[in-house]
C-alpha cells in the first residue's frame, strides 16, 4: 500500500466515531438509492408488462389517424395481408384483429355509452390477458356469435349479470344503423377503471357483421418476444407495409406512442423522485463538507508543518482528497452492497402495495410489485452521490491550499 | 558567497490597528557548515527571520536567497520544492505527523522527493540510529518522549541532505539534559554531515554551543560574533 493512501487511511480512523457516522450517512443514502431505484424501474416494467398485456400490445397498425380520430370508417382493410407480413417477421411473438364502435348499449333499465370491441377469440388469448379476467361466466371461443363479455363496472351499471340480454345500437361503417341483441357470456375486470367501465367485447365476425365491415378490422395488434424487440419489429413491420401501401394510409405505432400518458406518468413519477433523490445526496454531501472542514480546522498545525517540509500544495490537496475519497468509497460499497441484497430479497418476495399507490392501479397493477435489481439500479445512486460528495469535498481539499503556513504554525 | 544570503529585510505585521515592525532592515549571510544562533528576547524577530529565511513567509522588503536561490517570483510550489531539496525545518514541537512511525516520518520527506521505497527504508533507519534513536524505528510521535521526537524532527530534517537545517528553538521544551544531549547531537551532525545549522534561542546555555552568535534585538541584529 502506498505511503499517501496508508496515511489517509490512518487519517481516517483517527475520529472513529465521526468518521462511522460519516460513513453510515453515505452507506444508507447509497443503500436508499439503489432500493428505490430498483423498484422504480420494477414498478414501470410491471405497469408497461401489464398496461400492454391488457389491451394495447407492444405495437400496433392502424389507419393513419385512427389512433386521434377513432373514426369506425378509418379501417385497415386487409388485415391478413398484415398478417403475412408479420409470419416473416423474427421477433414477433403472436398477433389479433381488433375492430372497436362507440355505441349505446342498454339494458332493460339503463342506458350508457361504451366501446364495442371485436376480437378474434383464439388469436386474443395469445395477445391479451382479457382472459384471465374474466371473474364470471366464461370467455367466448371460436364460433360464438351474439354472446359478448363486459367490463364489471359496466354491468354494474346497468344491472345485469352473465345470461342477462342488452341491446347495441351504433353507427355501421357505411353510416347505416348498426343494432343487435347480445347475451352476456362473462364479466372481466382489469383493475383499469376506465376500461372496466366502459368497454365490450364481442366476436370479431359478429362485430363485422353488425357494423358492416367487409372484413376491414380497426387495429392488428402485435406481442412481440420482450418489450425490447419492439424497435426491430417496428422497423420490419413499416418496412413490410410500406411495400404494400405506397400511399401511407397505415401506421405502425408502438406502445409509447399508443399509450402517452403511460410514458409522461412514468417520466413524472421519476423526475419527482429525482428531485428526491437530489436532496438526499445534497445532505449527504454537507456531511462529507463538514467533517472536512473540521479536519482542516483539527489539524491546521500539521497540514502547516507538512507544507513547512516541503510539501507542494498539489500534495496536500491530493493527500485530503485520497481521504475524502476513501471514506465515500467505503460508504458506497458497503450501501450498494446492503441496497443490493436488501432489494434481491424483496426481488424475491415482492411488496404489497395493495391500494398504496394511486398511480400503479391507475396502470392495473394491484398487489406485489418486485423492485429489479439491475446494474443501472444498483449503480446510478451510488454513482451520483460519489460525483456530489467528491464536488464538495474538493472545496476543503483546495482551502488547504492557500493555507499560510506561519499562521498555520502559530496555531496550536 | 553564503548559503543564506538576506539583504535588507522589512517585515510588519498588522496586530489589529498596531503595526508590529518585527523585522526593520536585516542582513544576514550564512556561510557553508555554520552552526549560528539567532538569540534575543521573546518578540524580538527571530521566528520571523527563520520562517523568511525558509520560504514560509515572505517579507515586505529586501532579498533572500538560499544555496543560490532568490526567491523574489517564485510561486507557492516552487518555495515547498526549494524547502523540500535544501531546507530542513525543526520546530520548538508538534513536528512530526502523528500517524506515521518514527521511521515513515522520516521516510516521508524521501517519498516527497520521489526516492525508491526500499531506499527510503534504508536511509531512515541508518539516520534514526545517526540520532540515537535505534529499535525506536516504528514507535508513533505520542509513544516517544519530547526529546526523541525532536530527534526525529533532526533526522527527518537532515535525512535529504539539505544546504540549511532551521530550528527554531529546538530545545525551548525540553529539560535542560535532554537539550543538551540534542544540541550535541545537532553539532555532530553538522560536524561529521557538513550540515548547516542555524537555530534562534534565548537560552544561554544554547548560545554556548554555537560557533556564531547573532543577537537580534527589536527586530535588528544588535550583534554578530564569530567564536
Ligand atoms: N503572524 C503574526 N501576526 C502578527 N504579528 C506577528 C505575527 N508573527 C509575529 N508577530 C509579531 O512580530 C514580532 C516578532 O515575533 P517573532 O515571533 O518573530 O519573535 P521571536 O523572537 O520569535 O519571539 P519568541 O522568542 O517569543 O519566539 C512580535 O511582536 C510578534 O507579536
Ligand atoms: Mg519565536
Amino acid at each position: 500500500m502506498s505511503m499517501d493512501v496508508k496515511m489517509a487511511w490512518r487519517n481516517i480512523w483517527r475520529n472513529p466515531r465521526r468518521t462511522i457516522l460519516t460513513i453510515s450517512a453515505i452507506a444508507f443514502a447509497s443503500l436508499l438509492l439503489v432500493f428505490m431505484l430498483s423498484f422504480q424501474f420494477g414498478s414501470y416494467e410491471t405497469m408497461i408488462n401489464s398496461s400492454v398485456k391488457i389491451h394495447t400490445g407492444h405495437l400496433q397498425v392502424q389507419s393513419t389517424g385512427y389512433q386521434d380520430k377513432k373514426s369506425i370508417r378509418l379501417v385497415v382493410p386487409d388485415p391478413d395481408a398484415i398478417g403475412k407480413i408479420l409470419d416473416q417477421i423474427q421477433n414477433v411473438e403472436a398477433y389479433t384483429f381488433r375492430a372497436d364502435a362507440f355505441s349505446l348499449v342498454s339494458s332493460k333499465k339503463r342506458t350508457y355509452g361504451s366501446m364495442v370491441i371485436g376480437i378474434d377469440p383464439v388469436k386474443e388469448e395469445k395477445v391479451s390477458t382479457l382472459k384471465s379476467l374474466i371473474r364470471k361466466g366464461s370467455y367466448l371461443v371460436k364460433d360464438d356469435a351474439d354472446q359478448v363479455l363486459i367490463g364489471n363496472l359496466l354491468a354494474k351499471n346497468l344491472k345485469v349479470d352473465i345470461q342477462d340480454e342488452i341491446t347495441i345500437l351504433g353507427q355501421g361503417r357505411d353510416g347505416s344503423i348498426a343494432a343487435t341483441v347480445v347475451k352476456i357470456k362473462g364479466i372481466y375486470s382489469s383493475g383499469i377503471d376506465d376500461l372496466d367501465r366502459s368497454s365490450i367485447h364481442m366476436p370479431l365476425k359478429y362485430f363485422q357483421d353488425v357494423y358492416g365491415m367487409y372484413g376491414a378490422v380497426h387495429e392488428v395488434v402485435v406481442i412481440g418476444k420482450s418489450l425490447k424487440k419492439t424497435k426491430i419489429i417496428k422497423a420490419a413491420l413499416s418496412a413490410g407495409i410500406k411495400k404494400t401501401d405506397p400511399k401511407d394510409r397505415l401506421v405502425v405505432l408502438d406502445w409509447k406512442e399508443l399509450m402517452p400518458g403511460l410514458l409522461q406518468s412514468i417520466e413524472l413519477d421519476l423526475v419527482s423522485g429525482i428531485i428526491f433523490y437530489f436532496l438526499l445526496i445534497l445532505v449527504v454531501a454537507f456531511s462529507i463538507l463538514n467533517t472536512f472542514l473540521m479536519v482542516i480546522f483539527e489539524r491546521t498545525r500539521e497540514f502547516g508543518v507538512l507544507k513547512a517540509i516541503g510539501t507542494t500544495p498539489g500534495r496536500l490537496t491530493k493527500l485530503l482528497l485520497i481521504e475524502s475519497i476513501s471514506m465515500t468509497m467505503i460508504g458506497i460499497v458497503a450501501g450498494i452492497i446492503a441496497g443490493s441484497l436488501i432489494t434481491l430479497f424483496f426481488q424475491e418476495h415482492g411488496i404489497d402495495i395493495s391500494g398504496a399507490s394511486d398511480l400503479l392501479s391507475q396502470f392495473g397493477i394491484s398487489g406485489r410489485i418486485y423492485p429489479r435489481l439491475s446494474i443501472l439500479s444498483a449503480l446510478i445512486g451510488p454513482g451520483a452521490v460519489f460525483v456530489i460528495t467528491f464536488l464538495s469535498a474538493l472545496y476543503p481539499a483546495f482551502k488547504i491550499r492557500s493555507l499560510n503556513p506561519v499562521e498555520a504554525m502559530t496555531y496550536v | 558567497m553564503g548559503i543564506v544570503e538576506c539583504k535588507d529585510i522589512k517585515k510588519t505585521y498588522q496586530q489589529g490597528k498596531i503595526e508590529v515592525h518585527a523585522l526593520k532592515d536585516v542582513s544576514l549571510s550564512i556561510d557553508k557548515g555554520g552552526f549560528a544562533a539567532l538569540a534575543g528576547p521573546s518578540g524580538s524577530g527571530k521566528t520571523t527571520l527563520l520562517n523568511i529565511i525558509g520560504g514560509l513567509d515572505q517579507p515586505d522588503s529586501g532579498s533572500v536567497s538560499v544555496a543560490g536561490n532568490t526567491f523574489e517570483k517564485m510561486t507557492q510550489s516552487q518555495l515547498a520544492l526549494l524547502r523540500l531539496h535544501n531546507v530542513g525545518f525543526i520546530f520548538q514541537s508538534y513536528n512530526l505527523i502523528p500517524v506515521l512511525s518514527a521511521v515513515e516520518n522520516v521516510e516521508f520527506v524521501m517519498l516527497l522527493q520521489g526516492v525508491q521505497a526500499t531506499q527510503r527504508r534504508e536511509r531512515a533507519m541508518a539516520i534514526l540510529d545517526d540520532v540515537g534513536l535505534e529499535g525506536k524505528y516504528h514507535r508513533r510521535p505520542a509513544e516517544l518522549s519530547g526529546g526523541q521526537q525532536q530527534r526525529v524532527a533532526v533526522a527527518r530534517a537532515i535525512v535529504s541532505n539539505p544546504s540549511i537545517v532551521l530550528a527554531d528553538e529546538p530545545t525551548a521544551n525540553l529539560d535542560s539534559k535532554t537539550g543538551n544531549g540534542l544540541l550535541e547531537m545537532m553539532r555532530k551532525m553538522n560536524e561529521e554531515k557538513k550540515v548547516t545549522f542555524i537555530f534562534s534561542t534565548h537560552d544561554k546555555m544554547v548560545m554556548d554551543y554555537a560557533r556564531r552568535l547573532v543577537l537580534i534585538r527589536d527586530g535588528r541584529i544588535v550583534d554578530d560574533k564569530i567564536k
